[in-house]
Formats: C-alpha cells, sequence, structure tokens
C-alpha cells in the first residue's frame, strides 16, 4: 500500500510506502499496489494516550472498550492507556488481561492497561503489581488515578517495588483532606459561586512530596493531569535536579478555565465544565502550555472521561467529573499550542506519541515514521475549522466541553500497524 | 428586570429600587384590614423546596396568596424526589403542571441556574447551597433602609461565616448596587481566599468595625463548623466575634442590629442585644412577606398595585 502526498511532522509532501504492517520506504513519487490520498496531510506516528478510561467492565453504559478504541481511533490513536478505575478494579492480573484481550479482539488499537497501585484503589495495600507486570497484559503503568496514593509509606513502597519490573507509578495528585467535598479552583470564582474549592497547593503538596520520595528512592514517577503553575514550577525544579519525574497535561487544562463555570453559552453552573482536577485560571493555562513548549511537562494526555447524560444533566454538587476528550484532543493541542507558535508538528509528534509510549514502555509505538518502523500512522489536515458536534462520536457519551467550539483540524486516517482504523474520518 | 432572581448581582439599581418601592406600596397594603389583593389571581407558584425552611417557605406562600396566586408547595421530603428522582425530572413535572413561577431552596450551590434551563416559568432562588439567597438580601436593604432612610453611604457591617453564607453573599452584591459601604468581619478561615475580589472592606477585628457602623448584620454560626476547625470553640468565637451587651456599647446610637435567623443567642448574639428595640430581627421576617410579595409581583408581570 502507498499513502500518498503527506507531509511527515508537517515537512514536504512525500508517499509512504507500508508492506506487512511496516513502514518500507518514504520518499517522493512511489507507485505500485493500493493507494491511499494523504491530500497533503500531515502525517504524524500513531498518537499514544497516557490516560483514558474506557470504563469496561462496570460502567458499560458509558463507555466499553469497543467504542472507547473506535473513539481513540477517530482521534488519530494507535494505543491507549486503560486507567485502572473500572468494577471491580483492576488491580489483579485477571482483570487487567481482561481488558487488554478486548482490545486486541476489537482491534481497532492497542490497549495497554494500567494497573491500581493499591487493592481496590483504597490506599490501604499494595495490589499484586508484579503478577499484572508479568501477566499476558505486561502491566508498566500504575495508577489509582481518581484517588490519590496520599498515605506516604504506601507511595514510597510502590515507587521502590515497581523498580523491579522497570514500573512507574502514576500519581493522580490530590492532597484528600485539602478538597474534601471540593467542587472546582479554589479562588476568585468558587468564592462568588459559593463552591467548596479545590486549591492548587492540595496538587502541589502531592506532586513535591512524590518527586523527594521518587529521588529518594530512585524510581520513576509520572504525575498525572498536572493543572497549575505551581505544579509547572515543582516539576520543573525537579528535573533540574537529573530527577527522573514525567508529567502531562490534559487538553482541557491547555484550553479552558474556571471561569466557564460561572459565565459559558451553555449557562452558569453547567457541570459539563466539571472535571478533576478542576479547570483552573488563565494564568495556570499559560504556565502549563509554556511547560508542555519547554518540555517540562512530557505529554499531552486525554484523561477521556465518560459519563452518561444523566450523570452531567443535574445540578453541580451531584454530577460526575470528566470529559472526553479522544476524539478533540489533537485538534485542541493544535489551538493551544500549534497555532499559538509553541509547538511544532514534530513537537506534537513527541509529547503526543513518543514520549507516552516511552514512559508507558510500550514497544512498537511513538517510533520516527520512518523505513522499518511499524506503520503507526495519524493524518490529520490542519486546515479546516469546524464547529465541534459530538453528535458523528463514536463514543458512547457526549460529555465534551467544546460543543458548540469552533476548533481547528480533522483527523483524516489512522493506520495500525499498517491497517486502516480510519479513512476519510471514518471508521473503516 | 430578568424573568428570573436567582442572584443578587443580576440586579441593576433600578431593579433593585424598583422592587424596594414596590414593597413600600405593597406594605401600606399589608396594613390594611384585607389583606389581599387580585393581582396574581389564576396564576401558579409552586415552592420547591429541597432543604427544610419552613420560616422562608411560608413567608413565600404568604406572599404568593396574598397576592391570589395558586400555591403548590412541593417539598422533597416524602416526594418523588426523596425516591432518587432526579432536579431535572422534577423540573420537567412542575413545568407540565403549568408553574409561573418556581421558588426553590436548594442544598446545591447553582441549582436555581440549572432549573431555570429546564422550566419556561419563573425562577426565584430562595437559598441555594453556600451561593445566594438574594430575597433576603432585598429584605434587609428593605429593612435598612426603613430604619436608616436610605443606604446611599451607609456603613453596614456583616459579621460571621461569610464563606458558607449565602446571605453574606447577596447582600454585599446588592448593598454595593444601592451604594452601601459593606465591610465583613470574620475570623480569617470563615472568608473566602478571594474575598479581596469582592465590592467590600474585610476586617477580623469587630471591635475596630462597631463604631464606625450604621448596621451591624450578624450570621449564624452552625455548629458543625466547629468540628471542622474553622475555629478552636463556641467561646472563643463568641468572645471574639459575638455581638455582646459591651460590644453593642460601642456602635452609634442610633445603628440597628439585624440577623437573618434562626440565631444562636448567647453564641454571635446576646439575648439583650436581638431583643432591644434597635434590633430589626422580628421586622426582617415582617418585611420578608412583602419584598416577595413585590418580587412575585414584578416577576410575574402584574399590572398595577391597588
Amino acid at each position: 500500500m502507498i499513502i500518498k502526498n503527506v507531509r511527515v511532522l508537517g515537512g514536504e509532501p512525500v508517499d509512504i510506502r507500508v508492506e506487512d504492517g511496516l513502514i518500507a520506504e518514504i520518499g517522493p513519487g512511489l507507485s505500485g499496489g493500493e493507494v491511499v490520498d494523504g491530500r497533503g496531510a500531515i502525517a504524524l506516528p500513531g498518537l499514544v494516550d497516557l490516560h483514558t478510561h474506557l470504563r469496561e467492565p462496570g460502567r458499560e453504559d458509558a463507555e466499553t472498550v469497543l467504542t472507547g478504541t473506535q473513539s481513540a481511533a477517530r482521534g488519530g490513536y494507535t494505543a491507549v492507556h486503560a486507567m485502572a478505575n473500572t468494577s471491580p478494579v483492576a488491580d489483579t492480573a485477571g482483570v487487567v488481561e481482561q481488558v487488554w484481550r478486548l482490545g486486541r479482539e476489537h482491534g481497532h488499537c492497542d490497549v495497554q492497561p494500567v494497573g491500581a497501585v493499591t487493592v481496590g484503589l483504597e490506599g490501604v495495600r499494595l495490589a499484586e503489581l508484579g503478577a499484572m507486570a508479568d501477566s499476558a497484559a505486561r502491566v508498566r503503568v500504575f495508577s489509582d488515578d481518581g484517588k490519590c496514593v496520599s498515605d506516604a509509606v504506601l507511595m514510597r513502597r510502590a515507587l521502590e517495588y515497581v523498580k523491579a519490573f522497570d514500573g512507574v507509578v502514576a500519581q493522580h495528585a490530590q492532597e484528600p483532606r485539602l478538597t474534601e467535598g471540593a467542587q472546582m479552583n479554589e479562588g476568585v470564582v468558587s468564592g462568588r459561586l459559593g463552591l467548596t474549592g479545590w486549591p492548587a497547593v492540595a496538587e502541589e503538596a502531592i506532586i513535591a512530596r512524590d518527586c523527594l520520595l521518587a529521588a529518594h528512592v530512585g524510581s520513576r514517577l509520572h504525575v498525572c493531569h498536572v493543572s497549575t503553575a505551581g505544579s509547572v514550577e515543582i516539576i520543573r525544579w525537579a528535573k533540574s535536579k537529573g530527577w527522573n519525574v514525567t508529567a502531562e497535561v490534559t487538553p482541557h487544562h491547555l484550553l479552558l478555565t474556571d471561569d466557564l463555570v460561572e459565565d459559558s453559552p451553555v449557562g452558569a453552573y453547567n457541570p459539563i465544565y466539571k472535571v478533576n482536577p478542576p479547570l483552573r485560571t488563565r494564568a495556570d493555562v499559560e504556565a502549563l502550555r509554556d511547560a508542555l513548549a519547554d518540555g517540562t511537562i512530557d505529554v499531552v494526555a486525554t484523561d477521556h472521561a465518560p459519563h452518561p447524560v444523566e450523570d452531567k444533566e443535574t445540578e453541580w454538587s451531584a454530577a460526575a467529573m470528566g470529559m472526553i476528550g479522544l476524539e478533540t484532543a489533537l485538534s485542541v493541542v493544535q489551538e493551544a499550542m500549534v497555532d499559538t507558535g509553541l509547538l511544532d508538528w514534530a513537537g506534537v509528534a513527541e509529547r503526543m506519541s513518543a514520549a507516552p509510549a516511552r514512559i508507558g514502555r510500550l514497544p512498537g509505538h511513538g517510533l520516527a515514521l520512518e523505513a522499518g518502523a511499524p506503520a503507526n500512522i495519524t493524518l490529520y489536515d490542519p486546515s479546516v475549522r469546524t464547529p465541534v458536534d459530538p453528535s458523528g462520536y463514536a463514543s458512547k457519551s457526549r460529555n465534551t466541553p467544546y460543543e458548540g467550539m469552533t476548533l481547528p483540524g480533522r483527523v483524516v486516517a489512522t493506520f495500525l500497524r499498517g491497517r486502516p482504523t480510519v479513512l476519510e474520518g471514518k471508521l473503516t | 428586570m430578568n424573568r428570573h432572581l436567582i442572584s443578587a448581582g443580576d440586579l441593576t439599581k433600578d431593579d433593585a429600587l424598583l422592587i424596594l418601592d414596590t414593597a413600600e406600596e405593597l406594605a401600606r397594603v399589608s396594613e390594611r384590614s384585607i389583606k389581599k389583593l387580585p393581582t396574581l389571581r389564576g396564576r401558579t407558584v409552586v415552592n420547591l423546596f429541597f432543604e427544610d425552611s419552613t420560616r422562608t417557605r411560608i413567608s413565600f406562600e404568604a406572599a404568593a396568596k396574598r397576592l391570589s396566586a395558586d400555591v403548590i408547595n412541593f417539598s422533597a421530603k416524602g416526594s418523588s424526589v426523596s425516591k432518587g428522582e432526579s432536579l431535572k425530572d422534577t423540573a420537567l413535572t412542575l413545568e407540565a403542571m403549568g408553574a409561573d413561577a418556581v421558588v426553590i431552596r436548594h442544598g446545591s450551590s447553582g441549582a436555581p441556574h440549572r432549573l431555570a434551563t429546564w422550566v419556561r416559568g419563573s425562577v426565584v432562588n430562595a437559598g441555594d447551597g453556600t451561593h445566594e439567597h438574594p430575597t433576603q438580601a432585598l429584605l434587609d436593604a428593605f429593612s435598612m433602609r426603613r430604619r436608616l432612610g436610605g443606604l446611599d453611604g451607609r456603613r453596614i457591617t456583616i459579621v460571621g461565616d461569610v464563606l458558607h453564607s449565602r446571605v453574606a453573599r447577596s447582600n454585599v452584591l446588592l448593598l454595593a448596587t444601592l451604594g452601601a459601604d459593606v465591610t465583613l468581619v470574620a475570623p480569617p478561615t470563615l472568608l473566602p481566599v478571594s474575598v479581596g475580589s469582592w465590592p467590600c472592606e474585610v476586617s477580623y477585628d469587630l471591635d475596630a468595625a462597631l463604631p464606625k457602623s450604621d448596621a451591624v448584620m450578624m450570621l449564624r454560626v452552625q455548629k458543625e463548623r466547629m468540628n471542622a476547625a474553622y475555629f478552636p470553640s463556641e467561646r472563643e468565637y463568641s468572645r471574639r466575634y459575638g455581638l455582646d451587651r459591651d460590644r453593642f456599647a460601642k456602635m452609634p446610637d442610633e445603628a440597628i442590629v439585624m440577623h437573618p435567623g434562626p440565631m444562636n443567642r448567647g453564641m454571635e448574639i446576646a439575648a439583650e442585644v436581638a431583643d432591644s428595640p434597635r434590633s430589626t430581627i422580628v421586622e426582617q421576617v415582617a418585611n420578608g412577606v412583602t419584598i416577595r410579595m413585590a418580587v412575585l409581583y414584578l416577576l410575574l408581570g402584574g399590572e398595577t398595585v391597588a
């Protein structure tokens, strides 16, 4: 198969010849066999999400491995890390293997399960991390995401223990006592709206502690969904020490701010903007963009969090936290990072494909588009601008905060080991 | 005026003065032996109360009935709501019944905003979580205006749990609109971290604020705040922020004392102070009916006051 007329990382137009799931040749004027016309689209290595909630098992009303991976493919992803906060929790080899197998059967993108750090996400004792690492799912990323591993001793032990199999602990940094009943970012808007605040310090204090712990035991720490300017400063400092700390930011924290809770086209207190960690201020957004640009933050991860309509069509405090994001991630990154001049397409490839694959120790993903690499390829047309309309999404859920906003770009095609999962923007 | 009354901040100065002036006219009606007006005959007002608040509910009920509206009281306890019905489904039910106005009390901040997106009738916020209670602020302004002769340039001190107080939020917004100078006094733990952005002064020192006050509004302190370590003990709170007889003596001679009720006598306010002639606490209750009449009357487009 030849993928004609694409611009690798936004460069000069070339053709890509794919054979046996691998990139065989890249260059101008290739011919022979089946042809896919790229029409000048940008070619990126297939995107890798380090933070996806697929909801299966347990909340199949919100998402399944099937619909979640279809959503991922439509967003240009060839691999996703499925978070462990399912029901039952992915805290045993059995559950992670089930999720991994479902991903393989459906085949829309690779599903790499994340294992829980503690049994039942309860923060009391370690889950059988080694068994999950040794399972068919070969888990390398461990996270209690949704909850913080707040016990300092337990966090230390987890960081130490996963060194045995080159694992990483991905921390949801949220000091629980400082965020009891928290509803939104603590600041000017929360004060006016009378909503219990989620202070930046509750994130920053945990990140600072965990960086110190990771340094002390010489392990790898990954910080999930960094949301504040202060967190950026702490991570920058930890990296300057040479410590093995990586971090991710979500698309929504790169674009949206907490004032939307008070004033937006969809009305005040609309829980479509309720997410954890919460949307922060403009100053935080600017700091996160700069940090992603300069590499302090390594990765854009979606934190795709599907919820059924009834869990969002409620009063604010009763609503579920989270936003879907797989099918808008690349557009939001273009809007926030590329069109602002902060990042080029090589930078996007690093942060949305190479770095997450490296942190997740995911073989065959995130590799540069060159001869011999697996043909995991995303074709993206950055030239269009369209209003976001979730009605056609593959995700089962519709809780996108971007509905009605106009965003740039469109995923044209996604190839998983040479096999198209999306063509002309549609699932194959 | 807006179709709804959800936040005191939505009222312009003209809106607020219109409500207060309308209430003055309606107050004269209330002095007649027959208090009832035909103005809202055939209109339906639903009192949708998700929190127990007999005082506020009967105040709205009396107001609507004096305007001849049909009143439906919908309390969350023992209704479909306690069986897990969502706010949206409740709203759609009320909508189908043809509610012209829904008066909502809810424990979740912002619930009236959500309700307003699902019903066509007017939504009146009767207290939402720790957000706002605009009719309380209007009745407070009405009470102050009657006692102080006006609000422009008057110095109003609000004391207590501002962080969790919907009364304080609505009062700060409304009093700023009406040109009063507001000072909030509270221990720092009971003020929002962002209180510096509010249109008022802030002090931690009640004794310093009292001599410069034309009105002092004491807020109720919830006992559960103590367990959450907002202050060390009831006694210490009362000593530092309670309005006792000695502090009352430091206020200017004409200054008034207010409390939205229900009071903790002996905690935030001493009994002698609450019962003094300079206390407006009982008047506030009576004025509550009048101001709610004015609000319903204006929102539901009553023609003229008889």
